[in-house]
């Protein structure tokens, strides 16, 4: 298959792992950071092919895992609302809120449905002019442009009931939280290649500078990232601290304008709570004023519901890299994909998921 | 066979199902009689001639059908179909209702002898699609060479089903010699597939409503009793045939998982070695699915003694359904109930249960 195939070429990926093995002689930290890119490592087993002394630290890129209980709470409260179709991508209705998840909501009555584009939802609100269609707007920058062209087409339309609970986040104020923390270990970074195939390469260009850390951006497919992993390792043993872009065939420097058009003309951003992680200041985006109607916090009064995480999860830790995943107590125990206690358990890009699904036995 | 040919249009006074037609009036007689009966009774007295003591079709008078099974063990089995939509690329609910029970039948060798069809439909369903549906079991049953020999009708109100479920029971005679049962699976039996995985969960998926991609995708929907009956006769001494599953809801994921249990053995399979079609595989990264945990409709696994599995392999690659059958793996003795699966890279993983249905990925 094109654009797949060679990238999985077993001959080419042990090179690859050749290579890394030939042009490391200390010990490094890298981190990944999306969550896309901890599933490949896992499931291809690439940590494995990687010499000893090369540590991946599995980042905090996965939506699903650091939308806070709180916001998981309005999402179920909304589902539950007789009058709303509330419309998500499938990997959501499995993520615990304080009192179940969508799908519990779903049994008892409430109209949930997995939707494919937020695109599906408008078209909901236009043929369910009665009810009320909310999208659950998760996830970074990649999916933001599509929920703001889905506001944008609603505007065009002239649609009175469909809204966005929005809680997308973005990258780099990660990246920079994950450094600002005294325990950090992480020397180098995989950004997400497809992050930065909307968002271009500029923001990370200070981070690097600033912080003297080498970011490569790198793509999803078992050669992308053992390329992206030798990048990085060459930056860090000759001393140099750049943005590079392993990605090529999706990422431009510049990034795709007219995403970027679309989103800045519905977003702006905001500071947003990061499940196990805290609040992280702008490190959201949120609707602009004038979109106020689609802006499902306003539509409905959500602000009454907050919600404490489970103390016995260390989320956070894992997100920022602190601990692995199967160094949790809880890990494999009371923890299971069956009762999550947390969001990485349960998404299919959780670290914590991912620990469990390919790794529990080791 | 044409059974549409066969096929008069008694109600044709209605486009739709009335209430009235599970009522048990005249209306419910001419729905059975006009359209099960007539589409049903097609494929009897072809079959009948190498089968004395088999059943009659739908037998007219009575509730039950009686039939003479002959001597050995049975097998009986029962599963309901609920799959939406009922009409797909590669088949529909009629056609899966029929071989979802000759294979589950198959899966423990046993050749199927006769079917029951109850239907639930909703008021209000169309007739012409109920008709296509009939047709296709009847067609399916041919196929397979087993009868439909009782059935049952109910009509609910409009709201209280999902257009049409079909519930589908069958009885099987296991053959002598034939022993096929999870408890039998020893380590160092040889893990055989009969063909490519995935097909018909991303052919459900793929024309579900709300998601819209073009594809060549079909059904893999086929029966699998010739299979494995060419499997039993290939086999060195058909006890070496340990354990038979069809790989349907979970796909080959939860198949393997559940035979690693239940047998209490370890299970090795290697990923190079399962076939996924280019279409699944193109799907299944749009989607962000595992092909290896997508239903098939028209595949099993057999775990085989090692001396048989060359020629069972070899029988099963010149039978239509097992055409691209391959060795995937072996069982071991080590790490009882875990099924690892080995990538492309040497290093291996677990293939896990899944603890739901799999959901499409946000990104």
């Amino acid at each position: 298959m094109k654009y797949l195939s060679e990238y999985r070429d077993a001959d080419q990926v042990r090179r690859a792992a050749e290579a890394i093995r030939a042009a490391t002689t200390r010990p490094w930290y890298i981190m990944e950071v999306c969550g896309g890119q901890t599933h490949s490592i896992l499931r291809f087993a690439l940590d494995r092919m990687l010499p000893e002394s090369l540590t991946l630290i599995h980042g905090p890129g996965c939506p699903v895992c650091v939308t806070p209980v709180e916001v998981l709470d309005r999402a179920l409260a909304l589902a539950a609302r007789p009058e709303v179709i509330f419309c998500s991508f499938g990997d959501m209705l499995r993520v615990p809120g304080s009192r179940g998840d969508l799908f519990a909501v779903k049994s008892a009555g409430g109209d949930v449905r997995v939707v494919y584009s937020p695109m599906d939802a408008v078209e909901l609100a236009r043929r369910h002019p009665d009810r009320e269609v909310v999208f659950f707007g998760v996830g970074f920058e990649t999916t933001a442009p599509t929920n703001a062209m889905a506001v944008l087409q609603a505007a065009r339309l002239g649609l009175k009931n469909f809204s966005l609970l929005a809680a997308h986040v973005l990258v780099p104020p990660a990246i920079r939280a994950v450094l600002a923390s005294p325990q950090c270990r992480v020397q180098g970074f995989l950004a997400a290649g497809h992050v930065c195939t909307i968002t271009g390469t500029s923001e990370y260009l200070p981070i690097a500078a600033e912080q003297r850390v080498p970011i490569v951006v790198t793509g999803f497919e078992p050669l992308d990232l053992l390329q992206g992993i030798l990048m990085c390792v060459r930056q860090l043993e000759s001393g140099r601290h750049e943005v590079e872009i392993q990605y090529t065939r999706s990422v431009r420097p510049e990034g795709n304008p007219a995403a970027l058009r679309a989103m800045a003309e519905v977003f702006q951003t905001v500071s947003r709570p990061w499940r196990g992680i805290g609040v992280i200041p702008d490190s959201g985006l949120g609707l602009r004023p004038q979109f106020a109607q689609f802006d499902a916090e306003r539509r409905f009064d959500l602000s009454g519901i907050t919600a404490v995480e489970s103390s016995e999860c260390r989320a956070g830790e894992v997100l920022q890299g602190l601990i692995r995943p199967h160094q949790c107590p809880a890990f494999a125990d009371r923890c299971t994909p069956q009762h999550p206690l947390g969001a990485p358990m349960v998404s299919a890009e959780g670290a914590c998921a991912a620990y469990y699904r390919y790794r529990r036995s080791s | 066979m044409d059974f549409s040919m066969q096929c008069p249009v008694p109600f044709s006074q209605y486009s739709t199902v009335q209430l009235a037609h599970g009522g048990g009036g005249r209306l419910m007689r001419e729905l059975i009689e006009g359209l099960f009966r007539a589409a049903f009774a097609g494929n009897a007295d072809q079959a009948s001639q190498n089968e004395p003591r088999s059943p009659r079709p739908l037998e007219a008078a009575h509730d039950s059908a009686v039939i003479e099974p002959g001597a050995g063990p049975l097998a009986f089995t029962t599963d309901s179909f609920v799959v939406s939509p009922l009409f797909f690329p590669g088949g529909d609910i009629g056609c899966l209702a029929v071989f979802g029970t000759v294979n589950d039948l198959a899966m423990a060798g046993a050749k199927p002898l006769a079917l029951s069809a109850a239907f639930i439909i909703e008021e209000g369903f169309p007739f012409d699609q109920l008709q296509r549906v009939v047709e296709s079991m009847a067609r399916a049953a041919a196929t397979a060479g087993v009868r439909i020999v009782t059935g049952d009708t109910k009509v609910v109100d409009r709201g209280k089903g999902d257009g049409l479920f079909i519930t589908t029971s069958g009885v099987g005679r296991v053959p002598p010699g034939a022993a096929i049962h999870p408890s039998r699976v020893a380590a160092g039996d040889q893990v055989i597939i009969s063909g490519d995985v995935g097909r018909h969960g991303l052919a459900i998926m793929s024309v579900r409503q709300g998601l819209e991609f073009e594809t060549e995708l079909q059904s893999d929907c086929a029966p699998l009793n010739g299979l494995v009956e060419a499997m039993l006769a290939a086999a060195v001494d058909p006890q070496d045939i340990h354990c038979l599953r069809d790989l349907t809801r979970g796909g080959l994921a939860a198949a393997a998982n559940e035979i690693a249990q239940d047998a209490a053995v370890g299970m090795v399979l290697h990923e190079t070695e399962i076939p996924v079609c280019a279409a699944v595989r193109a799907a299944c990264e749009l989607l962000g699915l595992d092909p290896l945990y997508a239903a098939n409709e028209g595949r099993l696994m057999a775990l085989v003694a090692p001396r048989s599995a060359p020629a069972v392999l070899a029988a099963m690659k010149s039978h239509p359904a097992g055409a691209d059958a391959r060795l995937i793996g072996t069982v071991s003795a080590e790490h009882p109930g875990v099924v690892e699966l080995l990538g492309p890279y040497g290093p291996g993983r677990i293939l896990d249960l899944l603890s739901g249905e799999q959901m499409p990925r946000i990104c």
